[in-house]
């Protein structure tokens, strides 16, 4: 049985192919602003890693804020129940799901089948999201992809007060000005995200193992911050950026 | 779909425009016919205004009215113009930006001849009617009900029960004549029969399917609001019961596909309620009960038939939004219990701020108390700036597949 899921989120589109319960290939790429090209793309991309065809998938699931554009999916799944399903796939015993996608972040409790028991997100405001990254790493003028290992050699975290990103941005760019050193920026932004998606997370009854999915699970100084406030076991699974895909394909597979 | 059961619109429904034409037709006609108009809040005590003769305006219906028909943003945005917060209530600053000259979908209210303002439901109303008192320069009265957070003292019954011999000699100046007591009495007994009626009209929805859903309440609800105390009102819900029983009989209801029941919490998204109900029956889930329409009779129980004048005190300060977050919670799990449901909707309504302000604990304590799930939205019940389709959607999509698994 081979199935496929489709990610379609605000800053990455993702793919996972599955056959009867084993990730066969995955493919990620940005979004951009052509949703239809891009989950096609993706699709054929995961197609080609994995020398199939679609017609030879037999399922289909999309999932994502972009989840209604893939027409020829069987069926469109919100990304809570995804993530839920790809979690349990990767790891069955995961009980919480704490993903940071592009523009939401969101907590899930999972029963031990992989239900969804409960799911929490964030409110309207874009910190605390991977958005929220982005605009602090635009405002540094330094590489997102660099933010982790910056981090790593603070010294003296600094503490970033405003809840709005816009807000937050400029207090950045003020700090800067007085001198504090990128490092320990960079560091309080980690902080920041994670005492966000912290306090958004304790509003559901946070049961270990906690698994991180999305982008920013890459982020090791996002991750040792979340780490300060739920503990060290916090799971990273090498997927945690396609989860969503995963459980869609998983998805696919059980209700084929 | 389940054949055996059909959707067809609420008949009784047809009659709400007409009596609310009229009772419109009369406000504006009310100088004409030497009649007063009072402005006066949702949760304020009406019967007294009924017994003597003066026309009740309700606001915050109107605020309603302006959400339905989606002016909101536009005038909230003109008051914003006029210098009031973005913070504010969105009722409040849509009624002030139409008494100063924006359109509403009736062009603007009546004008008032005075201000009957109750605190029970919130402090906003205070500074909102103080300001239109000023503003049309007529008398105000404030009916202040001190919060119940656990319970109902003597000493709050009896201070409230002397500002209702106060209310009576404010509306006996204005008017310049004396209240009928006995008068009073009989708009008390029309405005408890009003609300039993409502009472029995939402519990018609126990039954599964329900008849009708927290949409159609939303909407039935005007007159319990505006009218009760009339025999305009008892008629309309005599009607409006009846209807539902039939509906029972004849296996019409809401939702026909109907699996998954839900309570709502907050006040409706009045520009939204089409694509709610829509977005929701699409998923077989139907809104079966709510905690805002079921405060026009939450009362009840503390209202003595043969001595209304006694119970004015109790009935208007142990309402649902004036007391503590562990009464409204158990209240809420009643509602689980009653209406079987399976899951909570609670809209955090960024305008209403005791309704809005515990909810995360009452979530947490539904939560401890029961295994029924409880998703928060954020909006606005008549702003649509603080409203996020794709968000929304999302949302509850999740929470209708969690309901399906
Ligand atoms: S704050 Fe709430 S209770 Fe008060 S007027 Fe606004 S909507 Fe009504």
């Amino acid at each position: 049985m081979l199935t496929a899921g489709i990610d379609i989120g605000s800053t990455t589109v993702k793919c996972a192919i599955l056959k009867d319960n084993e990730i066969v290939a995955t493919a990620i790429d940005f979004t951009g602003y052509n949703v239809k090209k891009a989950w096609q793309n993706i699709l054929s991309k995961a197609l080609d890693k994995a020398k199939l065809s679609t017609n030879q998938i037999d399922n289909i699931i999309s999932t994502g804020y972009g989840r209604d554009s893939v027409d020829i999916a069987n069926k469109k799944i919100t990304e809570i129940t995804c993530h839920a399903a790809g979690a349990h796939f990767l790891e069955p015993g995961v009980r919480t799901v704490i993903d940071i996608g592009g523009q939401d972040s969101k907590a899930i409790s999972l029963a031990e089948d992989g239900r969804v028991i409960d799911f929490v997100m964030n409110d309207k405001c874009a910190a605390g999201t991977g958005r929220f990254l982005e605009v602090m790493a635009r405002a540094m003028e330094v590489d997102l992809d660099k933010f982790g290992e910056l981090s790593m050699v603070a010294r003296e975290p600094v503490k970033i007060s405003s809840l709005c990103t816009v807000f937050a941005e400029s207090e950045v760019i003020s700090m800067i000005s007085q001198g504090k050193s990128r490092e320990d920026i960079i560091a309080g932004i980690h902080r920041s995200i994670a005492t966000r998606v912290y306090s958004m997370a304790s509003r559901l009854d946070i049961r270990s193992p906690i698994m991180l999915t999305g982008g920013v699970a890459k982020n090791i100084g996002v991750v040792n911050a979340l780490k300060e406030k739920l503990g060290d076991n916090l799971i990273i699974n090498p997927y945690a950026q396609l989860n969503g895909a995963i459980g869609a394909a998983y998805l696919a597979q059980r209700q084929s | 779909m389940n054949m055996e059961y059909k959707k067809e619109p609420i008949k009784t429904k047809s009659k709400m425009k007409e009596i609310m034409t009229n009772y419109f037709l009369e406000a504006f006609d009310a100088k004409n016919k030497g009649k007063k108009v009072a402005w006066i809040t949702s949760g304020g005590p009406v019967e007294p205004l009924i017994a003597m003769d003066i026309i009740p305006i309700y606001p915050e219906n109107h605020g309603a009215m302006i959400g339905a028909s989606k002016l909101g943003e536009k005038l909230v945005s003109y008051a914003e113009g006029l210098g009031y917060s973005c913070d504010l209530c969105s009722y409040a600053t849509a009624d002030i930006a139409c008494s100063r000259g924006e359109k509403g979908p009736i062009g603007h209210l009546p004008e008032p001849d005075m201000l009957i303002c109750c605190n029970n439901i919130c402090s906003t109303v205070v500074k909102w009617y103080e300001i239109q008192a000023r503003y049309f320069n007529v008398p105000l009265f404030i009916l202040d009900t001190p919060m119940c957070h656990t319970n109902f003292t003597e000493d709050t019954k009896e201070y409230v029960r002397r500002q209702f011999d106060e209310l009576f000699l404010f509306l006996e100046t204005v008017c310049k004549k004396k209240m009928d007591f006995d008068r009073l009495e009989e708009v008390g007994r029309l405005s408890v029969q009003a609300q039993k009626l409502w009472q029995e009209i939402l519990d018609t929805t126990t039954h599964s399917p329900a008849p009708m859903s927290a949409f159609d309440a939303f909407f039935h609800l005007a007159l319990i609001v505006t009218l009760r105390g009339t025999e305009i009102c008892v008629n309309y819900y005599r009607e409006l019961l009846e209807e539902m029983k039939d509906r029972i009989k004849n296996k019409i209801c809401a939702v026909p596909n109907e699996k998954y029941r839900v309570l709502w919490d907050n006040l409706p998204i009045w520009y939204k309620t089409k694509w709610l109900s829509e977005k929701f029956a699409e998923r077989d889930v139907c809104l079966v009960a709510d905690t805002y329409t079921s405060a026009w009779c939450s009362s009840l129980r503390y209202i003595d038939e043969n001595d209304f004048l006694g119970s004015l005190a109790p009935a208007y300060t142990r309402i649902y939004l004036n007391q503590g977050i562990d009464t409204m919670a158990n209240e809420i799990i009643k509602m689980i219990d009653k209406y079987k449901v399976h899951g909570i909707i609670m809209h955090s309504n960024r305008s209403c701020k005791p309704y809005s302000f515990g909810q995360y604990d009452i979530q947490k304590i539904i939560r401890n108390k029961t295994k029924v799930p409880v998703l928060i939205i954020e909006a606005d019940m008549l702003d649509q700036r603080s409203f996020s389709d794709a968000q929304i959607e999302s949302r509850i999509d999740a929470f209708c597949e969690l309901l399906h698994s």
